[in-house]
C-alpha cells in the first residue's frame, strides 16, 4: 500500500516538473480561499453538530445529564445496542478475515465479484437491506411461516436487528484487510509451509501478526458503524421501547417526544465513541506506523 | 540427496511458464539455473519445493533420492527454501524466525526448548550472526537478512536446499562476499543446493553446474567451462558473457553463401595498426570509445562498411602500444569465432592468416561479410 502510494507521489511530482509553477507556489489567496473552505465546512458540518450535542445534553446541568442514564428504557437501548455490536462484530470478524484471506491468498473463479460485493453495502442504503429482511424472514416473507412453526422471531426482534446491523458493516474489516494483505505477498506464509508449519499455524503465527493492525482498525470502525446503525434496524426493529429500540432509534423516539435532554445525552454517548473512535484510529495509524 | 525431474510442464491461463523441463542434480552438487526474467527459473525451483504443482501430476515427476514427491506438499519433502526477499517473519526475533521450524514439529517429535535454543545458536553462528538473535529483521542489514534466511532454511537438516536469487537485491561487494562464503559454506554441509540467479558470473563462478533456461525451456546443461566455451545456441552465447554479433559467414566460397551471425568474445578480438600487414580474415574498423580503467582495456569499435559497433578487449600495455584515440582506423583480427548455421554449432581459430576449424564437419575456406 505504501510503495503504491510513493508511485503514485512520484509520477504527480514528476509530471508536474515541466510546468513552470506548481501547484505549492500557487498565489496566496488561492492557497488562503483553499484552506478557509475546507476548514469552515468541517467547522459547520462537524464540529458544530458535535458541539451542539453536548451543549443540549447539559444543557440542564450534569445532574440531569446523568440522571438520564437511570431511565430503564434508555438503558435497554444502551444495552441492545452493545449486544447487537458485541455479535455483528465477530461475524463481520470471521467474514472478513476469510473474505480478505480468499481473495489475496487464492485465485479463484468469481474472484473480482467477490469483491464487487463485499462493497454492496457502502453503494446500498441500508432502508434497502432491512427490507430485503423483512420480505425474506418476515410474517408474509418467504420463511416467515416456516419461521413461525419453529417459533423463532426474526424480524421485530433481536435476530433481525442483527442481520440488518451485520448486513450494513460487512466491507469494513475485508476492506481493511485486503490492501495490507495484497501488499504482503504470500512468500512468508509459503515460508512456513516449507518450514512443515500447519495452515492454522501458519495463520495464527504469520498471517495474522503481519495483518493485526490493519485488523484492529477495521473492527474499531466496524464497532463504531454497528452502534450508528440506524436505517436499516429502523425498518426490521418495529421500534419497541424496551424491547428492539437500540439506541439510535431510541434517540430518536426521545427526541419526538421533545425529551431533549434526554435524547442529545444518549446521542453524547454515540458521540463519545465517535471520538474514541478517531482516537484509537491515530494511535493505530501512529502504532503501525513505526513498526514498519 | 540427488534430485530428479521429469517432464516438468506448467501453465498459467494460458501461458506456458515452463515446457517439458526435465533436469538432474547429482547429490551434494550447487547447480546454478540461470535464465533472462520470466524465463521459468522460479517455477521450476517452486515445483521443485512442492509450492507449486507441474499441470499434470501423471506425465511429470519429481524425484528426491529416486523416491517419487511430484504430489507431496511442501513440508513433506525436507527442503530448505530461500526466497528472493528474504520472507523473513518481520513481526518474530532473528531467534524465533530460525526456530519456527522446529517449533512446528508436532509435539512427540519437538526437541526440548534448551535444545532448540542450542540448534539455534548453531546456526546463527554457521553464519557469522552470532548475538543477533534478539534484533528483528528489520533492524538488520540485507546480507544479514539473507544469512537469516539461509540459517532459518538451513535448521531443519534439508536434505535439499533450494535458493532463489539469494543475492539479488545486495550490492555487488556484499554480493561477491556471500557468493564465495555460501560457496565453501556449501561445500563443508554437502547439501544439494540449486539457486536461481539471472547474474551469469555469479552461476559461472559458483556452479558445478549450470542450468541455461530461455523462454519456459532448458537450453544446455554443463559446468561453467563447457557452457562458457562451448555454447550449443546463439541464446547460450550471447547470454553468458559480453560477445560481438556480425552479420557475416564463415564457409567456402562457392557454395552456402547464406548470411549468418558470427560471434566473437571480446578477449578473442585483436586489435593493430591500420597499416599493419593483414590477410584474408581481417576488417577495418573505426575507433568510437576507449576505457581504459580497470583490469583490461575496452574499446568499443565500429566497422568499416557496415558500421556494425563491437566490442575488444585488450591489455592495458597494449592500450598504451597501439595509442588508440577515437576516430583512428585500426585492423581487427578474430582469434575465436562461432556460429551457428542451421542450428549447428561451428567454432574456429584463426592462427597465422589461416582458418583452424575445431569441428570435423567444417570445411570453411574464408570468412565473408
Ligand atoms: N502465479 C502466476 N500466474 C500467472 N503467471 C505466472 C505466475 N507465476 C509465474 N508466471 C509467469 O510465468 C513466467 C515465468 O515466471 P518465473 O517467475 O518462473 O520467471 P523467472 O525466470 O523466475 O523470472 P525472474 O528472473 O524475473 O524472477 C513469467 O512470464 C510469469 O509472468
Ligand atoms: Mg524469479
Amino acid at each position: 500500500m505504501n510503495s503504491h502510494r510513493h508511485s503514485k507521489q512520484h509520477r504527480v511530482r514528476s509530471s508536474a516538473l515541466p510546468q513552470t509553477r506548481s501547484a505549492t507556489t500557487e498565489a496566496p489567496w488561492v492557497r488562503t480561499v483553499l484552506i478557509s473552505l475546507a476548514t469552515g465546512f468541517l467547522a459547520l458540518f462537524l464540529l458544530m453538530p458535535l458541539f451542539t450535542v453536548f451543549i443540549e445534553a447539559f444543557r440542564s446541568g450534569i445532574s440531569a445529564y446523568f440522571s438520564t442514564f437511570e431511565d430503564r428504557f434508555i438503558r435497554h437501548s444502551i444495552r441492545l445496542t452493545l449486544l447487537t455490536a458485541a455479535v455483528a462484530v465477530p461475524l463481520n470478524l470471521v467474514f472478513g478475515v476469510a473474505a480478505a484471506w480468499a481473495v489475496t491468498k487464492f485465485d479463484f473463479r468469481g474472484k473480482s465479484l467477490l469483491v464487487t460485493i463485499i462493497d454492496l453495502p457502502f453503494a446500498v442504503t441500508p432502508v434497502i437491506g432491512g427490507m430485503i429482511f423483512i420480505l425474506i424472514f418476515g410474517a408474509h416473507g418467504y420463511l416467515g411461516p416456516w419461521l413461525e412453526g419453529v417459533n423463532f422471531q426474526v424480524v421485530f426482534a433481536f435476530p433481525g436487528i442483527v442481520l440488518a446491523t451485520t448486513f450494513g458493516t460487512v466491507p469494513f474489516i475485508a476492506r481493511e484487510l485486503i490492501p495490507v494483505m495484497q501488499a504482503q505477498g504470500r512468500d512468508e506464509e509459503y515460508a512456513a509451509m516449507t518450514m512443515g508449519a500447519s495452515g492454522w499455524r501458519t495463520f495464527f503465527k504469520v498471517t495474522l501478526p503481519n495483518v493485526k493492525w490493519g485488523l484492529f482498525y477495521g473492527v474499531i470502525l466496524c464497532n463504531a458503524r454497528a452502534m450508528g446503525e440506524f436505517g436499516g434496524v429502523e425498518v426490521v426493529s418495529g421500534k419497541i421501547s424496551g424491547k428492539t429500540n437500540t439506541m439510535t432509534l431510541q434517540i430518536q423516539q426521545l427526541y419526538f417526544d421533545y425529551a431533549t435532554v434526554p435524547a442529545f445525552a444518549t446521542a453524547s454517548l454515540l458521540a463519545i465513541l465517535a471520538l474514541l473512535t478517531l482516537l484509537l484510529k491515530n494511535i493505530v495509524e501512529r502504532l503501525s506506523g513505526r513498526e514498519s | 540427496m540427488s534430485i530428479k525431474a521429469i517432464q516438468i510442464s506448467k501453465t498459467f491461463g494460458t501461458f506456458k511458464a515452463l515446457e517439458n523441463v526435465s533436469l538432474e542434480v547429482p547429490d551434494g552438487k550447487l547447480v546454478s539455473l540461470l535464465g533472462p526474467s520470466g524465463s521459468g527459473k522460479t517455477t521450476l525451483l517452486r515445483i521443485l519445493a512442492g509450492l507449486e504443482f507441474p499441470d499434470s501430476l501423471e506425465t511429470s515427476r519429481v524425484l528426491f533420492h529416486g523416491k517419487d514427491v511430484t504430489a507431496a506438499p511442501a513440508g513433506r519433502r525436507g527442503v530448505g527454501f530461500v526466497f528472493q526477499h528474504y520472507a523473513l517473519f518481520k513481526h518474530m526475533t532473528v531467534e524465533s524466525n530460525v526456530a519456527f521450524g522446529l517449533n512446528s514439529l508436532p509435539r512427540k517429535e519437538r526437541p526440548a526448548k534448551d535444545v532448540i535454543l542450542t540448534r539455534v545458536c548453531e546456526l546463527l553462528q554457521l553464519v557469522h550472526l552470532d548475538g543477533l538473535g534478539g534484533r528483528y529483521p528489520s533492524e538488520l542489514s540485507g546480507g544479514q537478512r539473507q544469512r537469516v534466511a539461509l540459517a532459518r532454511a538451513l535448521a531443519m537438516n534439508p536434505k535439499v536446499l533450494l535458493l532463489d536469487e539469494p543475492f539479488g537485491a545486495l550490492d555487488a561487494k556484499v554480493r561477491k562476499d556471500l557468493r564465495r562464503w555460501l560457496r565453501t559454506f556449501q561445500e563443508e554441509i554437502k547439501v544439494t543446493t540449486i539457486f536461481v540467479t539471472h547474474d551469469q558470473d555469479e552461476a559461472l563462478e559458483l556452479a558445478d553446474e549450470v542450468v541455461v533456461m530461455n523462454n519456459a525451456r532448458i537450453e544446455q546443461v554443463g559446468d561453467p567451462q563447457t557452457v562458457y566455451d562451448r555454447p550449443v545456441s546463439p541464446f547460450v552465447i550471447e547470454f553468458l558473457g559480453n560477445v560481438n554479433r556480425f552479420v557475416a559467414g564463415v564457409g567456402s566460397e562457392t557454395k552456402d553463401r547464406e548470411k549468418d551471425v558470427l560471434y566473437v568474445r571480446p578477449h578473442d578480438v585483436e586489435l593493430e595498426p591500420e597499416d599493419h600487414e593483414t590477410h584474408a580474415y581481417a576488417l577495418k574498423a573505426k575507433v568510437q570509445h576507449v576505457f581504459s580503467a580497470g583490469n583490461y582495456g575496452r574499446v568499443a569499435l565500429e566497422r568499416v562498411g557496415t558500421r556494425e559497433p563491437f566490442e575488444a578487449e585488450v591489455s592495458r600495455e597494449r592500450l598504451r602500444e597501439l595509442d588508440l584515440v577515437p576516430g583512428r582506423v585500426v585492423s581487427v583480427i578474430f582469434r575465436h569465432v562461432r556460429l551457428f548455421p542451421k542450428g549447428e554449432f561451428l567454432e574456429a581459430d584463426i592462427r597465422d592468416g589461416s582458418l583452424v576449424a575445431s569441428t570435423s564437419s567444417f570445411s570453411a575456406k574464408t570468412m565473408y561479410s
